[in-house]
């Protein structure tokens, strides 16, 4: 009985705070606008009996998912935020794996302060941190006038309100998440693996090749997955960094529900998004698997 | 037919493998190892032993290269060892955690060394095999570590340091995660293995009893100083000092004053106890302070007062059950306490002295030996 309750809990979490929700935005996709509070049709009316209920399922239809196929806006944004979250999430392991190998070859006094300096950012809000990168990046921003000032430039580059703020704001704000994993495997590390295989003949680099990065897959695995799920929907970044041309669907998604009040289709879109989130959803879940399997 | 003694350690004409020549290392201010100079020979078993924190460890990793002397030179077959990195060295190392690659099979961990070298393929298949064949391992060649026994995982970190055959290897504590069974079967099998590999082992260890099994020559360490570097037999029979002789195996030691008689020492070591006699080959003076170890299976314990020099009369204190033999703990009339050892031949029913009884304890003349400090 004790342990039914303890299992009860996270599942009674789940289906309050998931599954419900989630069937709430699926009824809502298979909706019709109407001018309307809320601004759908139809509703459930539950003083009519089982005819109320009857009428209701009969309404609901998937023509907002055809109309998402017959605008190519949608599968361009989708597959342009899948492009944008690719090549953040390699930039991201790019600046990340060497501050995670830093931090883990850092003494050991050190660490606790290394990690608190990645962590530190968190405790400012994020809006505020995505927005300091206007003032940075901005035509008459920090960094122009910093290259402006060491002659290396002679015109401002234009970097705010195109793709390269919006992955620098990726970069920026989802940096702790692959940090963090990636410290993780090289901490646990067994240091003597290193010598043991220098003792066989490596060198330092190919040491690190064939011993420290494949340890660290997992690590690297688990970061890059943090990084990519969250960015394909992300929607501050781009629309405070990015511009016009700047497609994502998160911005998309924004539009539809306050701009053209249009739930149904927003939500449509937003189905489509989880569906194909859930592949690297899966695919992170099954890597986290292997590794308990292989330390159990 | 008589088979030859292997102690090139006594034959001038032996070139020694490995040569210490004032070696001191230094970490800041703590002195590791204090100018040290002594060698090693090709083919030896050669033994580190001493407390943690003595500097054995520190020697052996300046042997592998993941240290440097700050004093001195460490020669290798006459070549200065310093300005070579472990990765150039004719050594190798079986480390105390194994070590082994967690992402790689039994097999890779035993050819990762091999590949470095760019052997052959099939070269490096055929000496794998025999690595596996050498160490009982051949069916469990395609596991990863996480998937054999703590036993298993010893040989294949055996397996995979000699598999470069290299001209030395180096043992960091190889048995100390083995439990006391495992390790005293793996003891032999290294011993065996060495034997037939013919390689220069250098063991570190804390464990005076691997180190007596396995070694044809036990260094014992303390401070970053080696007290005695000899064969096993000579160590425990022959310690040049009251640390040696503490620190291999059981024993009493007595403090005195000397006064030569014959050829040996009178002992007076308490008021109102008789005057021991030791024969020994030192040199003391008259009055000199001297310190008598005596091993504990040398001294007999009898009921009635033997014909000997060195008989002492007391009360037994405390019995140490180990099975097969008994240690009694005899306190003398001024405190000092005898450690007595006899074998258990008979059932422990009819043993024949118990608590609190009144014995007598005697050795011969040349069972103990006589120490300076």
């Amino acid at each position: 009985m004790r342990r039914l309750i303890l299992i009860a809990v996270p599942y009674f979490w789940l289906l309050a705070l998931f599954l419900v929700p989630f069937l709430i935005v699926l009824k809502i996709s298979l909706s019709d606008t109407a001018l309307a509070i809320p601004p759908y049709t139809p509703t459930l009316d539950f003083s009519a009996g089982w005819e109320g209920i009857r009428a209701f399922f009969a309404e609901l239809d998937f023509e907002n998912f055809e109309f998402l196929t017959t605008d190519d806006l949608y599968w361009k944004a989708y597959l342009s935020s899948l492009k944008i979250a690719f090549v953040a999430t390699f930039l991201t392991l790019i600046v990340a794996y060497p501050i995670a190998y830093g931090m883990a070859s850092a003494p050991d006094h050190w660490r606790p302060t290394l990690m608190m300096l990645v962590i530190l950012p968190f405790w400012t809000s994020f809006l505020i941190r995505v927005y300091s990168w206007v003032g940075i990046l901005s035509n008459e921003g920090y960094l122009n006038q910093l290259l402006l000032s060491l002659g290396l430039i002679s015109e401002p580059l234009t970097i705010l309100n195109t793709n390269i703020a919006v992955y620098i704001g990726i970069v920026y704000t989802y940096l702790p998440f692959m940090i963090l994993p990636i410290y993780a495997a090289l901490e646990r590390m067994d240091a003597s693996l290193l010598e043991a295989a220098e003792d066989l003949g490596c060198s330092r680099l190919t040491a690190f090749w064939l011993v420290t990065f494949p340890l660290s897959k997992n690590g690297i695995i688990a970061g890059c997955f943090l990084v990519f799920i969250p960015t394909i929907g992300e929607f501050v970044i781009p629309s405070l960094l990015g511009g016009s041309k700047t497609l994502m669907i998160g911005k998309v998604l924004w539009e539809e529900f306050f701009n053209n009040r249009d739930w149904p289709v927003a939500s449509a879109v937003a189905v489509i998004l989880l569906l194909i989130l859930i592949i690297p959803i899966v695919l992170f879940q099954r890597n986290e698997q292997k590794q308990r399997e292989a330390e159990g | 037919m008589s088979q030859t003694v292997f102690e090139p350690w006594n034959d001038p004409q032996a070139k020694p493998l490995i040569q210490f020549k004032n070696v001191t290392k230094r970490f800041g201010e703590f002195v590791a190892i204090d100018n040290q100079t002594f060698d090693i020979y090709e083919r030896e078993f050669f033994a580190l032993l001493g407390p943690s924190g003595c500097g054995k460890t520190t020697m052996m990793r300046m042997l592998a290269g993941f240290e440097k002397p700050t004093e001195g030179t460490i020669l290798l077959a006459g070549q200065d060892m310093a300005p070579i990195p472990p990765n150039k060295r004719a050594v190798n190392m079986m480390f105390q955690s194994y070590a082994l690659f967690p992402h790689l099979s039994v097999w890779d961990n035993i050819a990762f060394g091999l590949k470095r070298d760019r052997k052959p393929k099939d070269e490096i298949a055929e000496r794998v095999a025999q690595m596996l064949k050498l160490v009982r391992l051949e069916k469990f060649a395609q596991r990863k570590p996480h998937q054999i026994s703590g036993g298993q995982r010893q040989r294949v970190a055996l397996a995979r340091s000699l598999a470069k055959a290299p001209k030395l290897l180096l043992l960091d504590e190889p048995l100390g995660a083995l439990d006391a069974k495992l390790r005293q079967d793996t003891q032999f099998e290294l011993v065996d293995i060495q034997e037939k590999t013919g390689t220069t082992f250098v063991i570190v260890t804390h464990d005076q009893e691997e180190a007596m099994t396995v070694a044809s020559r036990v260094a014992v360490m303390d401070d970053g100083k080696i007290m005695q570097a000899d064969t096993p037999a000579n160590i425990y029979e022959r310690p040049n000092s009251v640390y040696v002789a503490d620190f291999i195996g059981d024993v009493t030691i007595i403090e005195g004053r000397a006064t030569k008689n014959g050829n040996g020492y009178d002992i007076d070591f308490a008021e109102g106890q008789p005057t021991l006699h030791a024969e020994s080959g030192k040199d003391f003076q008259n009055g000199q302070t001297c310190h008598l170890a005596i091993r504990p299976e040398k001294v007999a314990i009898t009921a009635d007062k033997p014909d000997t020099r060195n008989a002492l009369k007391g009360t037994i204190l405390d019995i140490a059950y180990l099975g097969n033999l008994s240690t009694y703990h005899v306190k003398l009339e001024n405190d000092q306490i005898i450690k007595a050892q006899t074998a258990n031949t008979r059932r422990l029913s009819r043993r024949s002295f118990t608590w609190e009884d009144s014995v007598w304890l005697s050795w011969t003349d040349t069972a103990g030996v006589l120490l300076e400090g």
